[in-house]
Parts: structure tokens; C-alpha cells; sequence
């Protein structure tokens, strides 16, 4: 086994994939919630500004998406193969819905018609509110584990099995942190009466959101009591969670001093730290067999060879300060408030 | 239909749909990278409006390409799970790599690209350009090496057995240079960019034969000219070098695409036929011992033939690996031809003269599209019965625990939304086509 600052390649992968997961929930986060928002908001001309709010940049968060997707398949191809065979309808309406997305910030724009734009906007919202969901849902079901069976083959239900309900409380709190997200982002881009609206929505989606995290919080603790045998073994690992709840708490105050910037940072974190929570909770294990834990799916056994890991190591070393100096260069250029030109969508 | 034949014809629809985009938008990131240089060095304002025009339609290829591609990168993992456990070490760097490197440069950039036009100096907005060019170049570039891999594996040793067993990397170089693979970056490179070129030449085309926007659209149509020109020749010659390669590394392939069945013989070159299965017989024209003489420069070489190899061994679909071969040759042919004459015309001061041409033209563009699509057929059923060759079989690769009415599920899915946005696509082209290059000003609600 090969070590790095002490700590073995697998888990820097697996840290390295956290990252990249985080990065995608944190970005994506708002083009889905600001998406999720889309019909609240009532005349074109606003739905509009609010397309054209993520307009520059969804392509761009996107690639957070592929990179861990590709580095979940690089790293751990047990863990990618396993998890997208035995979830595959799950994961193939997520993948449609990702497509009917973009679509519909494509085409939208493409014409006048009052039909044609409303009927967009609903194929727009329901999809972004939709995949946060079943984001959510693959979320849930990795934190309770599912049928694993010999050599990693699924033998459980094909779609239903997957919507028990503890999965559906996660994706509601998923749905309900980046509808947080997606409006603290609004704010910052919107002037006016339709930032306003948002202010006002935001209210409701924050009540929604600390409502649904807090039953999901609880219901995780009462019923799912060995997601917290990690937390038990190392004390330590409870500064989490607190941490995560103090950022909760930090993002209402901050909206409410109208301090958007440091909001977004503080939803941003308080999704970080969530996922961290969620990695402490696993590690080393990264899928959960319910049919006798000698199949379950750990960093260990589902990682590529210790070569691989280090090629990819040094990947990422050299291409994420790339990666990251395109992004400040993107999100600088389209820093401020949304104006509608005849570039926009 | 068991799940193994459904899980296949998934993967080729849907990489097939895929394939149809990403080549436009390298082909017309080059156009518009020359568009634009030419708009800086120049100062003329028609290359600024033809710029501003492709990036139009570039933002609708790129668009689809993406969200159909992001499809494809999961679905190794929810169809051909067996096989993404055995290629992961290796195929998975690919992958992060072409992500990280090439992913992140085309698409952080393409949001300056599409609305970074009044917010950046034109030097920047310039290198933006560039930069979406280049990352979908190197997207093509990792992606690619991939698939040659498969096709031609190396740098790599076997570890573990049966549905444990997978290859793993011992040397990355030797992986991502694997014998086939410069040969196939350059030749797929090189369809794109004739994909793009012909679709820019196909709409100035239209333009010019319709009278409107003549004069734009005669630099447009000649810059995609000469880019059509040079890269019809050059695909030709990567062509041979792809065939040389395919002759030493994968010789039942190459029997495959020429119908050739006797063992260790002198083979012929088939300008078009028709594969006789079962009599092991082709009937259509051809050269006698020309396949012979390309591949060893001697009408009399033995080459090994379908014979040489297990049934269990071959390709089944030989007839098919067969017709979309010729269908690629010829049609590459046939582009240089026509970009030749055309040339030949422009250089006698007439080549806007002759309606019939400029008819042909403007529905060329479908030709690059049928030659890339059935380049990858032929890449693809040729290597069959592998997925990886000589290592892993098609029919030991897919999920096990996917059953075929999930496939089934899935790709009435596919099917539907991939024919709703092929319309829209078509539509929308057409539509920015219709409207023209000028007056976007005066439409700002256009995308």
C-alpha cells in the first residue's frame, strides 16, 4: 500500500471524490434550485433573468458531474459499476431529466409563443426539482445500503424498492437545501421586484428546508442507528455535525442582514459539511450490503491498483489549479447582477 | 431479445445520437476560430457577424453534445457493469482525465464564448474560442484513446479470475500510445472537422444559390473550403495508416471489412459488393489481390482471412461491417473530389458560377455525418466478438442484474426524448439558418 502524508491512496481518492461531490452540490445545487423556483416566478421577463442567471455558468458546473463521475469510475470502478447496475432506472431518469434540463434552457428561448415558453418552463422546473430528488434518493439508499449479493450483484427491487422512505425524506431534504441554494444565488443576480419575490420565497424554502433536514436528521438517528456506529467509535467526528448545524443556522441571519455573498458561502458549507458527514458515516465503506456485510463495497476492494490511483493522483494535482483558475476567470466575467443582451437565452 | 443484444442496441443508438454532435462542434470550433483570428487581424465586420452567426449553432451542437454525453459516460457503469470493473484501472483514467483536462477548459470557457461578447476585450473573447476548440480536440483526443485501447490493448496485465478478474495499468504511456491509438485520434480529428466544415459550407452554399448574404457568405464558404480541401486529402492517408494498423493488430477485423474469407490468401479490394455469408463468397466489383497489394504492396501477399479464425472468434455481422466500410470509403471519395473540383474552379476565378455545384453543396453536409457514423460501425462490429479485444467478450460484459424489460424501459426513454430533440435540433437550425446572419440586434430574444 502506498501512502501519501500518511494516509493510503484509496482514501485520498475517496477524499478526492468527496471534494468533487461537494463542488457539484454546491454549483449545480443553485442551477438546480434557481430551476426548482422557475414557476414561482410569474412573467417572462422574469424567467428570463432568472435563465439567464445561471445562463453562463450551468454548462461549466456541469463538469463537476463528469469529473466525478469519471473519477468514481477511475478509482473505485467496483463502487461505479455496482451502484449504477443495481440503481439503473433510478439513475436512468435522473440521466433523462438532466437532458430534458438542458433542453429546455436551450430551446426555450427559441421562440416568442406564450405555449411554447410555458410549456419549456414546466419542463424545466419539473426536471430540476425532480433531479435534486433523485439525487436525494441515490443518497438515501447508499446511507441505508441495498441488496448486494456475490460478486457485486445486485438482487434487490428494480425501482420501487428504491423509494422506501427514508430515501424520500432524504431527497426532499436535498430538493429543500438546493431550492436554498438556487434562491440565496437568485438573490445576488436579481435586482427589483423580482429579488423581492425571491427574498420572500426564500423565507418559505428556508422553513422547508430546516423542517425536512430536521425529520431526516431525526429519522436517521431513531431508525438507521448503525449510520451512527462510526460516530459512536470517534467522538471527534460529532464537531461535524455541530459545525454543519451552526452554518444552518448562520444562513437565515446572514439573508436576513441581506449579506447574500456570505450566505452563499454558508448554504455552500453547510452542504460540505453535510457530505462529510455522510463520508465520516461510510468510510471505509462505500456501499452497504443489507444481505451480509462481506459483500459490502469498501475503498478497499472496490479501488484500482495502487499504479492507477497514483497516475490519477498526480492528474488531478496538475488539472485541478487549472480547472480552478477557469472557473475564477468564468464566474469574475459574469460577476453582478444579470443583464439581458442579445447574446443571452 | 435477451439483455445482451438490447444493452447493445442501447449503446449504439445512444452513442450513435451522441456522435452526431460533437463532431460539428469541433469542426465548426476550428471555422470560427479562423472566423474570428481573421476578425481580429483584419478588423473586417463580416467576419465579426459570420463569428457571432456559428456561435449560434455551435451552442446548439455543444448543447446536446454535452447532455448526451454525460449520458454515455454512466452508462458503462448501468449497462456493461462487468466490463467497467474489468477496464476501470484503465479506462477510468482516460475518462478523468478527458474530464478534467479537456471538459473543464471547453465548457468553463464556453460561457464566455456564448455571452462573453460585450464583457471581454476581443483578444479574450478570442481565447476563449480557442480554448473551446482545443478542450473539445483533447476531449476527442482521451476519449478516443479509450475506445483504441479496447481495440488494441496495451500497457496493461490481467489480474484476478472470472467475474473478479480485470486489467490493470503497468505502464500509462504505453496504454494511452497503444498501437491504434494516434492513428484513430487523427482520423476521427479529421471527420470532425470535415463534419463542421461541410455543415458551414452546406448553409453559405444555400445562401449564395438562394442570393442572400452572397457576399459573407462567399468568405464563409471559402475559408471552409480550403479546411474541407486539406482534411479530405489528409483523411485519406490517416485512412490507409488506420487500415495498416488494423491489418497487423487486428486482422480478422480487417477480413471482416473486406468480406475475405480464405485462410492465409491474396486478397481483393472491393470498390462495392455484397458478402454471400454462408457460400463465404462477395459478389461486386473490385481489384483482384488489391487489399494484398495495399497492406504489403504485392498483389500476391497472403493475408489471413475469416477462416483463420474460431467462429467464436470473428465477427458474425459480415456483410454489415462490410457495407459500412465501403459506404466510409466511398464517401471519403467522394468529398475529395468534390472539394478538389471546387478548388480547381475557385482557382479559374469561377467557382461560384455553377448552380449544380453549389446545389450539391448545400446538402453535402449529410455526407461527413453518414461516413462518421458508419466509421465507428465498422470500428465497432469489426472488433465484435469483443469488447475488449482478445480479452473480454461482448457477451460476458454487460450487467447481470439488469433485466431486459429495464432495457427495454430505458431505451423506449431514449427513443422518444432523442427523436423530440433530434426535431427540435433540425428545427432550430433551420430556423437560425432561415433568419440569416444580420439583424440579431434587433432580436434580442433569439438565443
Amino acid at each position: 500500500m502506498e501512502y501519501f502524508l500518511g494516509i493510503d491512496y484509496p482514501t485520498l481518492w475517496y477524499l478526492v471524490i468527496g471534494l468533487l461531490f461537494s463542488g457539484y452540490a454546491i454549483l449545480e445545487g443553485f442551477d438546480f434550485g434557481a430551476g426548482a423556483w422557475h414557476l414561482f416566478f410569474r412573467k417572462d421577463l422574469s424567467r428570463r433573468i432568472a435563465i439567464n442567471a445561471i445562463g453562463p455558468v450551468w454548462d461549466a458546473n456541469q463538469v463537476w458531474l463528469v469529473i466525478g463521475g469519471g473519477a468514481l469510475f477511475a478509482g473505485f470502478p467496483v463502487m461505479y459499476a455496482t451502484m449504477l447496475s443495481a440503481m439503473y432506472i433510478p439513475f436512468m431518469l435522473f440521466l433523462m431529466f438532466n437532458v430534458l434540463r438542458a433542453a429546455a434552457i436551450k430551446f426555450r428561448s427559441a421562440e416568442e409563443m406564450a405555449w411554447w415558453r410555458k410549456g419549456w418552463d414546466i419542463i424545466y422546473s419539473v426536471s430540476c426539482i425532480l433531479i435534486a430528488f433523485l439525487l436525494g434518493v441515490v443518497l438515501g439508499n447508499i446511507l441505508q445500503g441495498f441488496a448486494i449479493g456475490p460478486n457485486y450483484t445486485y438482487k434487490g427491487g428494480v425501482f420501487f424498492s428504491f423509494l422506501n422512505p427514508y430515501a424520500i425524506m432524504v431527497g426532499i431534504t436535498t430538493l429543500s437545501i438546493f431550492m436554498t441554494q438556487g434562491a440565496i444565488y437568485l438573490l445576488l443576480k436579481t435586482e427589483d421586484r423580482l429579488h423581492d419575490r425571491l427574498a420572500f420565497l426564500l423565507q418559505k424554502g428556508m422553513v422547508f428546508f430546516i423542517l425536512s433536514f430536521g425529520m431526516t436528521t431525526l429519522y436517521t438517528l431513531v431508525f438507521i442507528p448503525e449510520v451512527t456506529a462510526n460516530f459512536r467509535e470517534h467522538p471527534i467526528y460529532f464537531v461535524v455535525p455541530v459545525i454543519s448545524f451552526l452554518a444552518v443556522a448562520n444562513v437565515p441571519r446572514l439573508v436576513s442582514k441581506k449579506q447574500y455573498m456570505l450566505a452563499l458561502v454558508f448554504s455552500s458549507l453547510t452542504m460540505a459539511f453535510l457530505l462529510i458527514l455522510v463520508a465520516l458515516q461510510l468510510y471505509p465503506t462505500l456501499l452497504i450490503s443489507t444481505i451480509d456485510p462481506k459483500y459490502n463495497v469498501t475503498i478497499y476492494n472496490a479501488a484500482s491498483s495502487q499504479k492507477s490511483l497514483g497516475i490519477m493522483l498526480t492528474i488531478v494535482v496538475i488539472g485541478a489549479p487549472l480547472l480552478a483558475g477557469y472557473f475564477f476567470f468564468l464566474y469574475r466575467t459574469f460577476n453582478g447582477k444579470v443583464k439581458l443582451d442579445d447574446t443571452s437565452y | 431479445m435477451d439483455v445482451e443484444i438490447l444493452a447493445r442496441i442501447q449503446f449504439a443508438f445512444t452513442i450513435a445520437f451522441h456522435y452526431i454532435y460533437p463532431p460539428l462542434s469541433i469542426g465548426i470550433g476550428l471555422i470560427m476560430v479562423i472566423m474570428e483570428g481573421l476578425y481580429l487581424k483584419t478588423g473586417d465586420k463580416e467576419y465579426e457577424i459570420l463569428t457571432r452567426f456559428w456561435i449560434k449553432l455551435f451552442a446548439l451542437t455543444f448543447g446536446i453534445g454535452v447532455a448526451t454525453g454525460i449520458i454515455m459516460e454512466f452508462e458503462f457503469g448501468t449497462n456493461w457493469a462487468v466490463y467497467s470493473r474489468y477496464v476501470g484501472d484503465i479506462f477510468g483514467s482516460a475518462l478523468a482525465a478527458e474530464g478534467l483536462f479537456a471538459f473543464g477548459l471547453e465548457s468553463t470557457f464556453l460561457g464566455i464564448l456564448l455571452f462573453g461578447w460585450n464583457r471581454v476585450k476581443p483578444w479574450v473573447h478570442f481565447v476563449s474560442t480557442l480554448g473551446v476548440f482545443l478542450g473539445s480536440m483533447f476531449s476527442a483526443v482521451w476519449i478516443v484513446v479509450a475506445n483504441s485501447w479496447q481495440q488494441t490493448p496495451a500497457g496493461y496485465h490481467i489480474v484476478g479470475k472470472g467475474l473478479h478478474a480485470r486489467a490493470e495499468v503497468t505502464d500509462f504511456w504505453a496504454m494511452v500510445f497503444n498501437p491504434s491509438s494516434v492513428d484513430r485520434i487523427i482520423h476521427t480529428w479529421q471527420g470532425a472537422i470535415l463534419a463542421g466544415a461541410f455543415l458551414v459550407l452546406s448553409v453559405h452554399a444555400y445562401y449564395i444559390r438562394k442570393g442572400r448574404y452572397v457576399e459573407i457568405s462567399k468568405k464563409a464558404f471559402k475559408i471552409s473550403l480550403v479546411v474541407a480541401t486539406i482534411f479530405s486529402l489528409t483523411q485519406l492517408i490517416s485512412g490507409h495508416s488506420s487500415a495498416d494498423g488494423v491489418a497487423v493488430n487486428q486482422p480478422a477485423k480487417l477480413a471482416t471489412m473486406e468480406g475475405h474469407f480464405k485462410k492465409n490468401s491474396p486478397a481483393d479490394l472491393y470498390l462495392l459488393g455484397w458478402v454471400d455469408k454462408e457460400n463465404q463468397k462477395v459478389t461486386g466489383i473490385g481489384i483482384p489481390g488489391g487489399l494484398s497489394f495495399i497492406v504489403h504492396q504485392d498483389f500476391n501477399a497472403p493475408i489471413k482471412g475469416l477462416n483463420d479464425f474460431a467462429v467464436e472468434d470473428r465477427p458474425s455481422q459480415i456483410n454489415a461491417v462490410f457495407q459500412f466500410y465501403h459506404i466510409m470509403v466511398a464517401i471519403g471519395m467522394t468529398l475529395i473530389g468534390l472539394t478538389l473540383y471546387a478548388s480547381f474552379l475557385w482557382w479559374r476565378g469561377k467557382l461560384f458560377e455553377k448552380k449544380w455545384l453549389l446545389w450539391i453543396f448545400s446538402f453535402s453536409v449529410i455526407l461527413p455525418q453518414i461516413a462518421n457514423q458508419v466509421g465507428w460501425f465498422t470500428a465497432e462490429m469489426g472488433r465484435q466478438p469483443w469488447v475488449v479485444y482478445g480479452l473480454l467478450r461482448t457477451s460476458k460484459a454487460f450487467s447481470q442484474e439488469v433485466s431486459a424489460n429495464q432495457i427495454i424501459f430505458s431505451l423506449v426513454m431514449f427513443t422518444v426524448v432523442y427523436t423530440f430533440l433530434l426535431i427540435l435540433f433540425i428545427y432550430s437550425v433551420n430556423k437560425k439558418i432561415k433568419h440569416g446572419p444580420y439583424d440579431e440586434i434587433q432580436t434580442p430574444s433569439i438565443l
